[in-house]
């Protein structure tokens, strides 16, 4: 019972990162109806921007308090990766709104395999590994929770209600929902379309800069190619979640953290991968829509 | 408003200006971090960080040069052009064609037919090693390769991401059976054609019902399933260390390439001993099998199956109203779609004489897909040009050993490869989303054959 809570405090979050990765497909995926392949390595650049503050920040302030280190690792991150996806989107993918359907797709994946390959070329192959931020590990009975879990679970906790604010409740909000069902309608009404679509791509980038980080802390090692297995897995869960839907992408990555962790701690480590894919794979064969989605009408 | 367009004028290039300060900016906080910045471990394993601020600089200025460019200079002369052409009233698709267009096909297979022979010629035979390996047979697998995916998505428009499954599939049931049993190349060539069919089918079954975004990605987990099961499954396929010392193609059983044997090609005609034999060998079968897949995507796309791909892909709904069986109009294209792969896939591990679950990567799906859409989905020519741009390119990138000169002896231009890839699929696409080849001759027409825009048509070849 204990390894079982335990696998299931991991699963949760792993969980918690893939959910916040996958916001960000779901927002892109629902408001133009793409899939941003780059969006995995967004969350790659994420990380790697969180890293290279951490460095420049503890060789200067050696002193400098942890909180305020996180703080700014997360708040750099987040400016940096929105901006990132702010340019791909104006340079990649808005010259081909209205093309046919597969030229976003292609320049998606071409600049997935950009950027992944432009931070090998810079920042070297290697893996690069930080010492340990958070250390403090609290013992329950028998089930062991560091502070680093707990820091994750409640800051993607307190960023998915933020989000869900202002999706629905603000002005930027309703002009995301309005785009999302009609964008000729909502541009008719005075939406700025552009705009409202430039802010979800920001917004998108800088929740997955958040999971970026918060990955670097969980396992103290960045690499070039981080993007994409995590990439798919987030995929995975808004698809499992029901694509277009915000709460749903979390609980999809929560679902699919947690099936990662049980899996690998019941049968076998090796196969892990391969029960997410065949998760994804039977959820789109079985129920497209996912847990949460609406359906899709077919129209003529 | 037309005076404004013109270059030089203050407008324009005020407008410019502003832009192209604005992209410098922007570039500068871009890679402040990621280029201004460099992470290297020192002697102690530990990660530190220098500042690059020259290579900064460079990026910035190419930014804000490029983006001033294009604002003040690029673009006005392609309104202007677009202007022109619209006056003139000259239709895009003229009817005019030089001779060399007329008559490209021959000429292309005229060269490929002489082209290991011309390579012998000039370079000799040390050198041909490179040309005919390296750049012949390489593009060659590509083309294969990307006409195969093009009966998937070019006629059928069933978006897969997975297709290197099926190169797999082909590439480990030559190596498996040949290694296990021992069985011929010229016995398993079709045999793993037939798996991979099988393959195909067995994952097209469950996607039927699915269509575009969502069938790219299933067929994309499906894609690294089967590399992740070849990763695992160690009694079988030994893991990542791959397979090794699969067993060379001979000459249809008569003359064997495999040094010592008494039926030695080298030494029945009396050569000297030199690999370029096999290679050039390996050259033609692989022209062989590409010329197989063009004749077949020919001749089906003239029959009902090929006719009923694309309807298929212009319309599923009516094409269901009309009586067509997608359920097999699917499963045929996705099979035979695969067929080509595992073609493909098995004449690849005889070359490399080795095979790892390394190379069949979702990159290498992504690269074919690539291929397939920027030669223009559909159009056979097309493919095989984008094929020989950028397979070719990015081998020529190997081969640029005078860049080390101009950049420093640390220079590895292989380290470029496919962050150039990329770069030229994402630009390709922007200036020609229609691919190469942006005109479609209809199979089915009504009195005479008119080339169409391709943007007439809805995802390929009309």
């Amino acid at each position: 019972m204990e390894y079982f809570i335990q696998q299931l405090i991991n699963g949760l979050t792993l969980g918690s990162i893939y959910g916040l990765v996958a916001i960000g497909y779901t927002m892109v995926y629902g408001i133009i109806g793409m899939i941003n392949f780059a969006h995995g390595d967004i969350f790659m650049l994420g990380g790697f921007a969180a890293l290279i503050v951490f460095l420049i920040l503890t060789s200067f302030f050696a002193g400098i308090p942890v909180a305020l280190l996180l703080l700014l690792m997360l708040v750099v991150g987040m400016l940096m990766t929105g901006l990132w996806n702010w340019t791909i989107e104006r340079v990649a993918y808005r010259p081909l709104r209205g093309s046919f359907r597969l030229a976003p797709l292609i320049t998606a994946i071409g600049m997935s395999i950009v950027l992944s390959n432009f931070i090998q070329v810079t920042q070297g192959p290697r893996n690069k590994p930080i010492p340990p931020l958070v250390t403090d590990v609290f013992q329950i009975g028998g089930i062991t929770i560091s502070l680093k879990q707990i820091l994750i679970v409640i800051i993607t906790a307190v960023l998915l209600f933020a989000f869900w604010y202002i999706v629905n409740k603000t002005p930027l909000g309703r002009a995301q929902r309005a785009t999302e069902q009609d964008r000729k309608m909502a541009a008719l009404l005075g939406v700025d379309v552009d705009r409202t679509i430039s802010i979800t791509f920001i917004m998108g980038a800088a929740l997955a800069a958040v999971a970026g980080a918060m990955y670097l802390m969980y396992y103290g090692v960045a690499s070039f190619n981080d993007g994409f297995i995590p990439g798919v897995k987030a995929f995975t869960a808004a698809v499992l979640g029901g694509i277009g839907s915000l709460p749903g992408a979390v609980l999809g990555g929560l679902l699919i953290g947690l099936i990662e962790s049980l899996w690998s701690a019941y049968f076998s480590i090796a196969y892990k991968d391969v029960a997410t894919f065949a998760i994804l794979a039977f959820v789109l064969i079985f129920k497209p829509t996912g847990i949460l989605g609406r359906p899709e009408v077919e129209k003529v | 408003m037309t005076a404004s367009t013109e270059t030089g004028h203050p407008n324009v290039l005020a407008k410019a200006v502003r832009e192209g300060v604005f992209a410098g900016v922007v570039a500068f906080l871009m890679f402040l971090l990621f280029v201004g910045i460099e992470t290297y471990q020192d002697i102690n394993n530990a990660l530190v960080w220098r500042t690059r601020w020259g290579l900064l600089a460079i990026f910035v200025l190419v930014a804000a040069v490029s983006r001033f460019l294009s604002v003040g200079f690029i673009k006005p002369h392609i309104d202007r052009r677009k202007l022109a052409k619209a006056k003139s009233g000259v239709l895009e698709i003229s009817e005019q064609k030089s001779f060399f267009h007329r008559h490209f096909l021959k000429i292309a297979l005229v060269f490929l037919l002489v082209y290991p022979f011309l390579s012998l010629l000039i370079v000799g035979k040390q050198g041909s090693l490179k040309y005919v390996d390296n750049f012949g047979i390489q593009i060659l697998i590509y083309v294969m390769l990307a006409w195969g995916l093009n009966i998937v998505v070019g006629l059928a428009g069933l978006l897969d991401l997975g297709y290197v499954a099926f190169y797999a599939v082909g590439a480990y049931s030559y190596a498996l059976l040949s290694s296990y049993f021992g069985f011929s190349f010229w016995l398993l060539l079709p045999m793993s054609g037939i798996l991979a069919a099988l393959w195909g089918i067995i994952l097209g079954f469950p996607v039927l019902r699915l269509r575009g975004d969502y069938l790219a990605i299933v067929t994309l987990a499906f894609g690294e399933i089967i590399r992740l099961v070849l990763i695992n499954w160690t009694d079988v396929t030994k893991g990542t260390f791959g397979i090794s010392g699969i067993a060379k193609a001979s000459f249809f059983g008569i003359w064997s390439f495999d040094a010592g044997t008494t039926n030695n090609f080298v030494k029945a005609w009396g050569l000297s001993a030199s690999s370029v034999y096999y290679k050039v060998f390996l050259f033609y079968v692989i022209l062989a099998l590409c010329m197989l897949t063009a004749y077949v995507t020919i001749r089906l796309r003239r029959m009902p199956i090929g006719r009923a791909w694309e309807a298929l892909r212009e319309d599923e709904i009516a094409c269901r109203s009309l009586g067509i069986n997608t359920v097999t109009t699917k499963l045929t294209a996705f099979a035979t779609g695969a067929m080509f792969g595992g073609f493909a896939g098995s004449f690849f591990a005889t070359r490399q004489g080795f095979v790892s679950p390394e190379s069949f990567v979702f990159l290498e799906s992504a690269v074919i897909l690539a291929i397939v859409v920027l030669g223009g989905m559909g159009s056979l020519t097309g493919i095989a040009i984008a094929a020989v741009v950028m397979v070719g390119g990015t081998e020529v990138l190997r081969e640029m050993s005078f860049l080390k000169v101009v950049f420093g002896p640390d220079f590895t231009p292989e380290l470029y490869r496919m962050l150039l890839f990329g770069l030229a699929m994402i630009i390709v696409m922007l200036f020609k989303p229609r691919g190469f080849v942006g005109s479609r001759e209809p199979t089915a027409f009504l009195k005479e054959r008119r080339a169409v825009s391709g943007s007439f048509t809805k995802e390929g070849h009309g």
